[in-house]
């Protein structure tokens, strides 16, 4: 069954959206949204469960046969990948902004849900086809929605912001393209699987070569790696809070699912990181991002932007896992997007509450909150306390396998410099936690009027906040599935 | 004679431009439902039904064209045109096909009258959704003035921002 409405997965929100615009009723369009993604939820769940254990489903669009036709293929890594978003998409659309920001004006709202449905659908796109070309159209997709999406921020900078994220998720895409289009003139295909069984990829083929530099280069744009991430802090900060939470948690995990996918499934990792040596640039731009990143995030004193600047910090946890080429390591990057994605996520939308009832995130602005508004607080901590690593949350569970593959490398000081960045992030989080619960409240600015979150919105960031403490505990149905999705991708499957 | 100073007060443009209206807006019809045949097709259809339209504005004035177009309807009809395409890959699976397998269409018989009806609804809902777009995009540029305290606004439209990503 689940094989013949596998395309509805992008067919639904794709078709939701332009819905959404001829009803235009704004509370319909919500609750209307809010159902199609719980669909799609539904049957990113049917699926994983489908392809665990080594399953492949695979469909035919139009009932062209492949390599000819758009083929659309999951296998755990595309299955795991759609759950996340799905997941995240959900837990976002149920949180209840409740005309806090962002405010976009009553008869532009069913066209902010007609973008954010656009973007869904563009980024379960990427996760679920099988062709080069189809992939450059969902970036395309998901990228132009999203642009416009953190554009609705209402502040002046946002605009500003989204046109900055513009041009470079364009210069991203172009050089995606361009790397296609040289695969395409190699090999005559633009079905992934037929690409990777014609390409054969060496040193002394200028072309192939070529085509790596270029698909890397873009999609590393898109994925924020550390000298290619200076879109992403404005971008976050600026756009509406459940925006910034949900393409924190979805948007450069899809890339970096991309990047692993070209890396392992079409090149393969015995020419990139045996013959290539791809790990020598790699390895040392996650090491920078992680510390240069972290200590940028020290220095903010809007809570939005050091959640940001943490992101790249973050983003280059996952390519440290990219570039130890082992099951262990990438499994450890994979499961890294899912947690990051449960912490990141959760933690955007605390900073939502906090806007919606403080007004603001500037650090000055949030002391003594923690005793206005525990629960949120409480799910800001556990949010912090998970991207330090503290055990018993889903950021020792990423670190704990990071490092295993590390040290199964053979690089012990790569494992010792993970550890000590863990200590940046526990300087920026201790940051904020004294604020929140020990420095006294500016006598200019009192706090007695704020109460705490109204329950549409501390629900779904306590999901969040409750999956991270889950999901460090258990570790089976993520770890699982990402070191089955690891163990896929080096054997050069998808 | 004073040279007329505005476009729309040009003799000539207003006379070309009458005669010229109706049969761009044909020719786009014809490159719409000629397109399973010969070269053209729903994009390339829906520009020159748009252009045709916006030659209209240009000379008898945008108000005019307004009157004709109104903005709202050319949102809904971008949102349609999507719609219409989707809808034929959704009823293709009801009737037993893929998404978008045409041949699902015609069930009954084994030629191509499924693939033919397909491509044909389809095109038709690119058509409507390009040329939607296209006006839209030209009432966004000439709905902008900026206001007093000197940002761009929407004023005769009021619902900006958005479209579809095609």
């Amino acid at each position: 069954m689940i094989e013949k409405i596998l395309v509805l997965e992008v067919v639904l929100p794709l078709l939701a959206a332009p819905v959404c615009v001829l009803v235009r009723h704004p509370r319909f369009c919500r609750l209307f949204s809010l159902g199609v993604v719980a669909a799609c939820f539904a049957i990113a769940v049917a699926l994983l469960v489908e392809v665990r254990g080594g399953g492949v489903i695979s469909y035919q669009l139009g009932g062209w046969p492949p390599p000819l036709g758009i083929e659309y293929r999951v296998s755990t890594v595309n299955a795991y990948l759609l759950a996340l978003v799905t997941s995240m998409a959900l837990v976002v659309f149920s949180f209840d902004s409740r005309g806090g920001p962002p405010r976009v004006p009553e008869q532009r709202r069913h066209l902010y849900y007609a973008v954010f449905l656009l973007c869904i659908s563009g980024l379960l796109g990427i996760a679920i086809t099988g062709d080069a070309f189809n992939i450059f159209v969902f970036l395309e997709i998901s990228s132009l929605s999203s642009y416009i999406l953190v554009s609705l921020g209402g502040h002046r900078r946002a605009v500003m912001s989204a046109f900055y994220y513009l041009v470079m998720g364009t210069i991203g895409g172009v050089f995606f393209m361009l790397g296609v289009g040289l695969l395409y003139q190699a090999t005559g295909t633009l079905n992934l699987r037929d690409i990777a069984a014609r390409l054969e990829p060496s040193l002394d083929d200028r072309g192939s070569v070529l085509a790596l530099a270029l698909l890397v280069v873009g999609i590393s744009i898109k994925l924020a790696v550390f000298p290619l991430h200076h879109w992403l802090p404005n971008a976050y900060s600026f756009a509406p809070p459940k925006v910034s939470a949900f393409l924190a948690a979805t948007a450069t995990k899809v890339s970096f699912y991309l990047l692993a996918m070209v890396l392992f499934t079409i090149f393969g990792a015995p020419f990139v990181f045996e013959e290539l040596r791809l790990q020598a640039v790699l390895l040392p731009l996650s090491i920078l991002a992680m510390f240069l990143a972290s200590g940028a995030a020290i220095f903010q004193n809007d809570l939005r932007r050091l959640l940001a600047y943490s992101s790249v910090a973050q983003i280059g946890y996952m390519t440290l896992g990219l570039s130890t080429a082992n099951a262990t390591g990438l499994a450890g990057g994979l499961v890294h997007l899912f947690n990051h994605a449960v912490m990141k996520g959760g933690l955007f939308l605390v900073v939502a509450c906090l806007l919606y009832r403080v007004g603001s995130v500037h650090i000055d602005a949030l002391a003594g909150i923690g005793r206005r508004m525990p629960l949120t607080s409480a799910a800001l901590v556990i949010g912090g306390l998970s991207l330090i690593g503290v055990p018993g949350t889903v950021g020792f569970v990423s670190k704990w396998y990071l490092v295993s593959g590390v040290l199964e490398r053979g690089w012990t000081a790569a494992a010792v410099l993970i550890l000590l960045s863990s200590l940046l992030a526990l300087v920026y989080v201790g940051k904020v936690v004294e604020v929140l619960y020990f420095r006294k409240p500016a006598e200019t600015q009192p706090i007695d009027h704020v109460r705490e979150a109204p329950l549409g919105m501390l629900a779904p960031a306590w999901v969040l906040a409750a999956a991270a403490v889950f999901f460090g505990l258990t570790t089976d149905w993520t770890y699982g599935v990402a070191r089955e999705a690891a163990e896929l991708l080096l054997a050069g499957g998808i | 004679m004073k040279a007329p100073s505005r476009v729309r007060e040009m003799p000539i443009l207003r006379v070309i431009a009458r005669a010229l209206v109706p049969v761009i807006l044909l020719f786009g019809l014809y490159v719409q439902f000629h397109g399973d045949f010969g070269p053209g097709g729903g994009f390339q259809a829906g520009v020159i039904f748009a252009a045709g339209l916006i030659i209209f504005a240009l000379v008898f004035g945008g108000e005019a064209l307004r009157q004709v177009v109104p903005v709202v309807l050319t949102e809904r009809l971008m949102a349609a045109g999507v719609l219409l395409y989707g809808a034929v890959g959704v009823v293709a699976m009801f009737l037993g096909g893929e998404f978008l397998n045409y041949s699902a269409l015609d069930p009954l018989t084994t030629g191509h009258h499924g693939q033919h009806l397909g491509i044909i609804v389809i095109e038709l809902g690119v058509g409507i959704a390009v040329a939607a777009t296209i006006m839209r995009v030209y009432y966004a540029f000439v709905g902008r003035r900026p206001d007093e305290d000197g940002t761009d606004a929407d004023p005769a439209l009021d619902t900006g921002a958005g479209g579809e990503a095609s």
